[in-house]
């Protein structure tokens, strides 16, 4: 296994990005970080700067604004880094499929690694598909 | 001294949604402010109107996830306004407390992002793991922790379980001792004084001017609250106080908001203990032509949406106006002067909701805005214009 994603393991520090969502995800992605579900126990942090982030939660319809800014981002992220898309919206843009603002859905602008489905997913759901990612990252 | 800009944005580790603000500063002080939205613009008006009055509920919904019960409730409310008819007295019980619900974990959740923002993060953890009880309550109620879905026009969609009652009064009942804490530990704690009392100062007649609403009008002394002034729902026929402050500046928005939490608690559990038997569905089958009006009171202040229909089933107009729309500005008055490290809890503390906020403006190829919703009707229709011609049609 490659030093680097061992390393990811027991320390994968996250980014949040929100491309245009109704909020709920992003809080149900900050209630992982609260006591009840305390994802830090699978040693995933905020991360100060998209530069110390090894995973990116991504919420959200993907709008036109925010779409550019994104690839900016995650150009930036080093690598090894993992795409987890979160919320119905970021799978398939959701309610937001017939806007006129949100021309695409995430997968087709950047790899994804998870989906996580829901509107929003419960915590447990998003603790769920972390812990599929960090399997994902020991068979790799 | 020289002016340097400061960008804040649009993504930052400290917010949770994507906006960008412009700082100028002189030295530590801020001078100016700039505040740029639009990153998290959806389209929610226009996908309304293409949606039948009922599918809209749903879409309303999801404007903003914190303010989930606000939106539809405006919206039914302005639907009713449409039919002029009310609602059975068992709905509108039902719907107070869940927008009283709702009212309760946005609160906590300001008060835990305030205690981030400040660098405290004790106060974060507390106040989200007690917010973490009430959403149990309203999962239990409604069947889902946030995005409700419990509004219709003329009632609402599900009843509350008899058998559920005495649990919801009884978690309600639990969670006051460590609100009490929580609230002796936040407004006597001689860090948070000196971090939030005399900072951001909205005066009176600021708030008056800028129309501020909700908690950022009350903490200013404004006594001005939809629930009060033109009440709906079940507020005229439970007790409860308007929590008004003077001063104005973050910690008297910290304590309206924590007396408000009590006072929601109170609502709550007054409709609980007397809820009224009988139906909960008013059953409207059509909405006739015509428009209506409908603004209630959400966390952050009043709600307002307005529906034109022309007698078919869906609304030919659909308009929404957020209470941060209204707050955003007082930034004008309350940032200028502060020092940088002040700066973002002063924007934090009207609760600034974005992504009920959002709004766009489209620019022709020259840069110049073009403004209204005609113009977009007229670009829409040259482009549908030049679609045909190149498909052959005439
Ligand atoms: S998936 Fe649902 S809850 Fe999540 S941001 Fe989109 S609309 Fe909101």
């Amino acid at each position: 296994m490659d030093i680097r994603l061992k390393a990811l393991l027991k320390s994968l520090w996250v980014y949040h990005l929100s491309t245009g969502s109704c909020n709920n995800c992003d809080i149900e992605v900050l209630d992982c970080l609260t006591p009840r579900y305390d994802i830090e126990r699978f040693g995933m942090l905020p991360a100060g700067s998209i530069k110390h982030a090894d995973l990116l939660l991504i919420t959200g319809s993907c709008n036109r604004q925010s779409v550019a800014r994104m690839k900016r981002l995650y150009e930036q992220v080093p690598r090894p880094c993992f795409v987890v898309a979160i919320g119905e919206c970021a799978l398939s843009r959701g309610m937001f499929i017939h806007s006129y603002n949100c021309p695409q859905p995430l997968d087709r602008i950047i790899p994804v690694d998870v989906y996580i489905p829901g509107c929003p997913p419960k915590p447990e759901a998003i603790i769920a598909g972390m812990v599929k990612l960090l399997e994902k990252v020991k068979n790799k | 001294m020289k002016e340097t800009i400061i960008p804040i944005g649009p993504y930052h580790p400290l917010q949770e949604e994507p906006e960008f603000f412009t700082l100028t500063v002189e030295g530590e002080r801020v001078v100016d402010i700039d505040v740029r939205v639009g990153y998290n613009h959806r389209g929610i008006e226009k996908l309304s109107e293409m949606k039948t009055f009922d599918q809209s509920t749903f879409v309303i919904e999801r404007i903003c996830g914190i303010c989930s019960t606000s939106h539809p409730f405006a919206y039914t409310r302005a639907l009713e306004d449409i039919i002029s008819m009310g609602v059975p007295r068992r709905a509108r019980y039902i719907r107070t407390i869940i927008a009283e619900g709702e009212r309760i974990h946005s609160h906590l959740l300001w008060l835990g992002l305030a205690g981030h923002f400040l660098g405290y993060k004790t106060v974060y953890m507390w106040a989200w793991k007690l917010r973490e009880e009430i959403l149990d309550v309203m999962e239990m109620l409604s069947g889902n922790r946030n995005n409700y879905a419990m509004f219709k026009p003329g009632g609402v969609r599900r009843d509350i379980k008899a058998a559920d009652l005495p649990v919801a009064l009884g978690k309600l009942d639990s969670i006051i001792p460590t609100l009490e804490m929580l609230r002796k530990a936040v407004l006597e704690d001689p860090v948070l004084h000196a971090r939030t009392q005399g900072i951001g100062v909205l005066s009176k007649q600021d708030a008056i001017d800028f129309s501020a609403l909700g908690p950022t009008a009350r903490a200013s002394g404004v006594a001005r609250d939809v629930r009060k002034d033109c009440p709906y729902g079940a507020y005229d026929e439970v007790e409860w106080d308007m929590i008004v402050t003077a001063n104005g500046d973050v910690f008297d928005k910290l304590v309206v908001r924590i007396g408000e939490v009590f006072e929601s608690v109170r609502i709550m559990k007054a409709c609980l203990l007397n809820l009224p038997r009988g139906e909960i569905d008013a059953g409207i089958a059509d909405i006739p032509p015509g428009e209506g009006i409908g603004h209630i009171e959400a966390p952050r202040g009043e709600t307002f949406h307005y529906v034109r229909s022309d007698g078919t089933n869906r609304p030919v107009r659909h308009k929404v106006r957020a209470p941060t729309f209204m707050n955003l500005p007082t930034f004008k008055t309350t940032v200028k002067g502060a020092t940088l490290s002040d700066a973002t809890i002063i924007l934090a503390a009207i609760d600034p909701c974005y992504c009920c906020t959002e709004r766009m403006a489209v620019r022709d190829p020259e840069g110049r805005t073009l403004g209204d919703g005609y113009d977009l009707i007229r670009l829409s229709q040259e482009k549908t214009a030049r679609i045909k011609r190149k498909m052959g049609n005439k």
